[in-house]
């Protein structure tokens, strides 16, 4: 037996548990598969796809991040530019990146095909690192070290965008990342049109 | 039993002849005239947000943009919706349970401390003792005072919501109606609920931060802060929706006569919200150091995606409903005959529609795919995010309470509705203005264009970026339909400011006959064929498709809309960098 007819601003006197059409419960029934499938996807992806914001996430003191950081570009530089150093490290190796307002420190120089340990943290409040033209975007919260490993899969030269709001500065907080070629030739300094161009 | 209230204290509406009680009407009023007043700041800020966004015009000096931008957060997504909600729950656990209020005069109490609250934050806002943006995420801190405005909002809405429930139950035990409640009290109870939690985890979050602002709390981890913020600054979003889905059902029946197909699945749909929906804090934190994968997965998903379940049967349901309330009215022509013949120059029904439309194929169908623990790598703080959810808040939920507006404004505040004509088309033009905004935001943010962000030309940055050319186009598009949504809303506070204050009595009302300024539902109520019992029991009989036909191919073209989108988003993950 069906309710009586009524709307939704109607009392609704005696059961009303009543059993659904057929149309609803293949709805019904169909939306839950779905669900099913949108929750299997990600471990899923943690087992066989490439891309996991997973990690290895601990505390730090942001003072010694820094510190760490500072230590790790004079041991590996090879470069300047515009005052920030250029750090090469070997491949497989921990990579340190310290966001401070208004900056990325320093700047990484990679090579593609190669995997690193990229440890990101803050000196100061949150910052939002956003890989250009990548779009490969992670959370910067200070007093938390976040080491994800990557392998770049493309060589250019690479910006690094601050996307969360850290300050009066935040759209001038830009850093640098380099890939190198597998013979470890750095390509033209037009950061934007290759890269973009080979992607939908 | 003694009825404490004087039947003085109401009055009979003329058009359902429910009984209205006058000091439960003057809460809804002026929570509602609050609520509008914040929707013009809001939208003001909008304008000048969107024409800086737009980077040929580039319109704010940068201070001023991140400042606007978090009184643009505050009013929208705060002091206008809570503001507006509050009216809901009065309307409901009032008008449609034909109650007295309880306590009216705690009820003004309240009214006044959120108010007291907002014009604070406010304060504090516009004088710039607040640059933190909606978030205030420490370590950046703002004057105390904001903080301690926030709280006092938060106070006087869980108060005010508290109030809702003791209504609840003076109207039962008053026996003002019989039964169980009316499915639109069930989802407004539901938003109450929803509310309890919100609030709470809001006075977890603020009391500490303020007690920091002051000196008292040496720090806030700002990880934790990340976390219960969230718990408040999403799931306040989550009572927006079960309100949002209230009023639906509520325009549904006073516009076309919809029907609750099955009062056990619209009903465990909104408890499955109760349940679940909370848990969406972890939207914002996939891509955080604080937190491990599983954390991530279960939260993120809303324990295996049952809310999204809700909202997928709420998409079938109130559909389905006005298909059959048509049909029962004699509308039965083909799959579509009830759309063709439906009252879209109603800008309850049309506004209505275009917000169930908006928000599943756009809010919806964005935000199961980028809340996806992995997806989420390539959107976080993009522009795809405010192009996310200015199509859930603002095209859904914002839309939802222009539309019910229209038929508040006759029932309520007993007014015509001013410029009628213009009303007509306002929820067209605000709808596109607003779609046009969310899609633009989507496809700048596809190319890694940041969100809170006064300057994507870099021109003061040490390293120079070059967006690709399209997202000059993107944010152009964005800016123009930014320009329509703006005027569009301008012109809903236009008419529901002129019909308040200054508008039209509604004089005597002959039914069948329409009138300028009176919506279609009312003048001309939507009434079933009176056999309406028995044609229900026959179309629930025939074809595999069920009393519905119409709504059953509406779902699927979502569901391969849904499914499409979803993969897509997959695939375009998996050329990124290998990380892990």
């Amino acid at each position: 037996m069906l309710t009586k007819v009524h709307t939704g601003l109607d009392p609704v006197p005696g059961v009303w548990w009543k059993p659904a059409h057929r149309a609803e419960k293949i709805w019904v029934a169909v939306a839950f598969v779905w669900c099913m499938v949108l929750f299997a996807m990600m471990p899923l992806w943690h087992w066989r796809g490439g891309q996991n914001p997973a990690g290895i996430r601990t505390r730090v003191k942001p003072g010694d991040f820094y510190a760490r950081t500072m230590e790790f570009a004079k041991q590996y530089k090879v470069g300047e530019d515009r005052g920030f150093p250029i750090v090469q490290p070997p491949p497989g190796s921990d990579v340190y990146l310290t966001g401070l307002t208004f900056q990325w420190y320093p700047i990484l120089q990679l090579v593609k095909g190669e995997r690193y340990r990229l440890h990101m943290s803050s000196l100061d409040v949150g910052h939002g690192f956003s890989l250009f033209p990548m779009n490969v975007n992670f959370q910067v919260v200070p007093g938390y070290d976040y080491a994800l490993d990557v392998t770049p899969n493309a060589a250019g030269d690479f910006r690094i965008i601050c996307n969360e709001f850290c300050g009066i500065g935040h759209h001038t907080m830009v850093g640098r990342v380099i890939v190198l070629d597998e013979k470890g030739q750095a390509l033209s300094d037009n950061p934007g049109a290759r890269i973009l161009g080979g992607r939908p | 039993m003694t009825v404490t209230s004087a039947i003085g204290d109401f009055r009979t509406c003329p058009f359902t002849g429910r009984r209205i009680h006058r000091q439960a009407e003057g809460l809804v009023k002026a929570n509602a005239v609050v609520a509008i007043v914040a929707l013009l700041i809001g939208a003001t800020a909008a304008l000048l947000l969107v024409l800086t966004r737009w980077q040929a015009v580039h319109l704010l000096p940068a201070v001023w943009y991140y400042r606007i931008l978090g009184v643009h957060g505050m009013n929208m997504l705060i002091f206008f919706i809570i503001y507006f909600e509050m009216a809901v729950l009065w309307f409901c656990a009032t008008a449609l349970l034909n109650s007295r209020p309880a306590a009216p005069r705690f009820g003004w109490f309240n009214f006044g401390l959120m108010l007291l609250g907002a014009l604070i934050v406010e304060w504090m806002q516009w004088s710039g003792k607040a640059d933190t943006l909606y978030t205030s995420y420490p370590p950046l801190k703002a004057h105390p005072a904001f903080y301690l405005g926030v709280i006092l909002f938060a106070v006087g809405a869980l108060n005010v919501v508290g109030q809702f429930f003791a209504t609840l139950v003076i109207a039962k035990r008053e026996k003002t109606y019989e039964g169980s409640m009316p499915l639109v009290v069930y989802g407004a109870m539901t938003a109450a609920i929803i509310a309890v939690i919100t609030l709470v985890h809001g006075a977890l979050v603020y009391i500490p931060t303020f007690l920091w602002s002051i000196g008292v709390l040496p720090s806030v981890d700002p990880q934790v802060y990340r976390m219960l913020w969230w718990a408040l600054g999403h799931s306040s979003q989550q009572i927006n929706v079960a309100a949002m889905v209230a009023i639906w059902y509520m325009l549904a029946a006073l516009t076309v006569g919809g029907v609750v197909l099955n009062e056990k699945v619209s009903r465990t749909a909104f408890v499955l919200y109760i349940l679940f929906i909370s848990m969406a804090s972890a939207h914002h934190l996939l891509v955080d150091p604080g937190f491990g994968p599983a954390w991530k997965i279960v939260n993120t998903s809303y324990f295996m995606y049952m809310a999204v379940l809700a909202s997928m049967i709420h998409g079938f349901t109130v559909p389905a409903g006005m298909e059959l309330g048509m049909r029962l009215r004699g509308y039965t022509q083909g799959l579509f005959g009830w759309l063709r013949k439906a009252p879209w120059g109603d800008p309850g029904f049309s506004g209505m529609v275009l917000s169930v439309i908006v928000f599943g194929f756009v809010g919806g169908i964005t935000g199961v795919t980028i809340g996806t623990e992995q997806i989420n790598i390539m959107v976080h703080n993009t522009i795809r995010v405010p192009g996310h959810f200015h199509a859930t808040v603002v095209s859904g939920t914002a839309m939802a309470f222009m539309a019910a507006t229209y038929y508040l404004l006759p029932l309520v505040f007993r007014r015509k509705v001013a410029f009628w004509p213009a009303a007509r088309w306002q929820p067209y033009l605000f709808a596109l203005g607003m779609l046009l905004v969310s899609m633009g935001m989507t496809f700048a943010g596809s190319f890694g264009v940041p969100r809170r962000h006064w300057d994507i030309s870099f021109s003061q940055a040490p390293f120079d970026v070059q967006f690709n050319p399209a997202v000059d186009l993107m944010l152009a598009i964005m800016g123009i339909g930014g320009i329509m949504a703006v005027t569009g809303a301008l012109l809903f506070i236009a008419i529901a400011v002129k019909s308040a204050f200054f508008g039209e009595p509604l004089g005597t009302i002959t039914p069948g006959v329409a009138m300028a300024g009176v919506p279609q539902g009312l003048t001309n109520p939507p009434v079933h064929r009176p056999d309406a019992d028995a044609i229900n029991e026959e179309l629930h009989r025939h074809g595999a498709l069920g009393p519905t036909p119409g709504t059953v191919v509406l779902v699927a073209v979502f569901f391969v809309a849904f499914v499409v989108y979803y993969f897509t988003n997959w695939k375009l993950l998996s050329v990124l960098w290998k990380i892990g």
